[in-house]
């Protein structure tokens, strides 16, 4: 069952992150240049091309494929909208890879935009007011008769609901999650697109950060970005003509469990486990054979849960293993050795498709600064909603 | 403040609502499945048993968990903070979305006891069950 890791990211782009958007481009061009960008990244012509994925566009409701496949002018075999939240850019990936090794498809463009910076129009004033987040407050709704009326809304809340049942069942060490936090700017400071480049952080630091919802302090938290992230998913042959050390996908997971986290069924056993479970059997691989990880880090406490329920560490023991292991790109156990969504900055979608980049990019060799030597095994984790929708993607250099 | 968002019964779910404008609790149980269900559905999750029946239950449970949320979570509770979002088991066995209230939260523990507060919005008429340690 599976893939046979036949297909490849042969070319990866992610715009640097700004706090403020430097330029204003509605989603559907930000698409195409970010299709360009991994393209010319790759060394291939837009021809090659006949397969795309898209998380959808904010110009269009519907039809978000075959918007874009005419107005890049590439017809598709294969048209796919993707909308698993966090883990949409990792279930991307995998969906482009099933498409290349099926014959479908000879190269996928898989793009997820990332910027805020949307010309508005003068004439239809947005009436959203934008802070439902992740709920849906449409009429009839199971969020907005059971959630949003209590105000269970945005992200900090819920995640906040999950760390602290996880400090019920097995402690919680506010120095051993700051301590994701650290090593994480610690690998931005090594990688001059990251938002924090240059601005190291202290244990201390998490810790005197404003407390935000108990456990969760200022420094456990994504800072939001402007930016956007792609990848190229192509076939051997067209791996062999591209300019990078191809990265092929080996395994991959899937597991999607709720919305809400209030019906979990045990709230700190997350869907990563079954998914990390399925992507190491797939490609026959082991968690000591990984040599970096990156880890979807919307909050501190989901990279440590991640960790955990991945099988890196056992349940339970996540507090006291970050803080025997070193994180950082040279050390024992690298993660998120771009910085991460904490310290890279989340662009919106394209926060997803950030650690996607990020281990293609070690994979490569392309990650100067932060290059973690004999980096050939790489294991990439998306989390959507609630750490209720969650991907695990394993791949291998050559 | 913006306004705070009020829940709109649906055709699926008044019954639910119904119950605690007369503060009951009313929830859905699935005989072939030998469950109590929650949110309302017009099937049994899982089985998708066409045999949901509402029934009366004590609303009391223990928490299952919760957070002190010292910033807003959004607009409408900028003046509500600390928010004391929580998720209550009941004794039934279905999870629930609630607020404490009536409460130091310096004293909310995982697994305490709690029972149900009828929130009644004189407003809207519409009734929102919050949550407060047993007594």
């Amino acid at each position: 069952m599976g893939l046979r890791g036949e297909a490849a990211i042969v070319g990866i782009a992610e715009l640097p992150a700004e706090k403020k958007p430097s330029r204003s481009a509605f989603t559907i061009d930000q698409y195409a240049r970010l299709a360009k960008l991994v393209l010319d990244d790759a060394g291939l012509d837009a021809s090659v091309v006949n397969g795309l994925v898209t998380h959808g566009i904010g110009e269009s409701a519907m039809f978000a494929p075959a918007t874009l496949s005419e107005y890049l002018g590439i017809p598709l075999d294969f048209g796919e909208r993707v909308d698993l939240g966090g883990a949409t850019a990792a279930g991307m990936v995998w969906r482009a890879a099933a498409a290349v090794e099926l014959g479908i498809c000879d190269a996928v463009l898989a793009v997820v935009p990332g910027s805020l910076g949307v010309p508005r129009s003068e004439r239809r004033p947005a009436t959203d007011p934008g802070w439902f987040g992740a709920s849906s407050n449409n009429y009839g709704s199971p969020q907005a008769e059971f959630e949003i009326p209590y105000g269970n809304v945005g992200q900090n809340g819920p995640y906040a609901q999950i760390a602290q049942r996880y400090a019920a069942e097995f402690g919680y060490d506010a120095k051993a999650t700051a301590s994701i936090a650290v090593a994480q700017r610690t690998n931005a400071c090594a990688h001059p697109g990251a938002i924090f480049h240059g601005k190291p952080i202290t244990v201390q630091d998490v810790l005197d950060s404003p407390m935000i919802a108990d456990p969760i302090r200022m420094l456990d938290v994504v800072m939001r970005v402007q930016g956007g992230a792609a990848v190229l998913i192509a076939n051997a042959d067209l791996a062999r003509r591209s300019k990078h050390r191809p990265v092929w996908l080996k395994g991959f997971g899937e597991h999607v469990a709720f919305k809400t986290p209030t019906y979990a069924e045990d709230l700190v056993r997350t869907p990563i486990a079954r998914a990390a479970d399925r992507a190491f059997a797939m490609a026959g691989l082991e968690r000591a054979d990984v040599d970096m990880a990156s880890i979807y880090d919307c909050y501190t406490i989901t990279v440590l849960m991640s960790l955990e329920d991945a099988g890196f560490c056992a349940k339970g023991t996540g507090m006291s293993w970050v803080r025997e292991h070193d994180l950082t790109f040279r050390g024992d156990f690298p993660v998120n050795t771009a910085g991460g969504q904490l310290s890279f900055g989340q662009a919106g979608m394209a926060g997803g498709m950030h650690h996607v980049v990020d281990a293609a990019r070690q994979l490569m060799g392309r990650a100067d600064q932060a290059q973690v030597a004999d980096c050939n095994t790489a294991f990439v984790t998306g989390n959507g909603g609630i750490m209720s929708e969650q991907v695990a993607l394993l791949f291998q250099g050559e | 403040m913006s306004t705070r968002p009020i829940p709109e019964p649906t055709p699926v779910s008044r019954p639910f609502w119904d119950a605690l404008a007369e503060e009951r609790v009313l929830i859905q149980y699935s005989p072939s499945l030998g469950e109590y269900v929650f949110y309302p559905r017009t099937l049994a999750p899982r089985t998708l048993a066409d045999d949901l029946e509402w029934r009366e239950i004590s609303g009391r449970g223990s928490l299952y968990t919760f957070t002190v949320a010292d910033r807003p979570t959004a607009p409408p509770w900028a003046d509500a903070v600390p928010q004391l979002l929580a998720v209550v088991e009941w004794d039934e066995g279905p999870r629930v979305s609630t607020e404490l209230v009536e409460v130091d939260p310096a004293d909310i523990q995982v697994g305490m006891r709690v029972e149900p507060v009828f929130d009644h919005d004189p407003d809207s008429g519409m009734t929102l069950l919050r949550y407060r340690p047993e007594k």
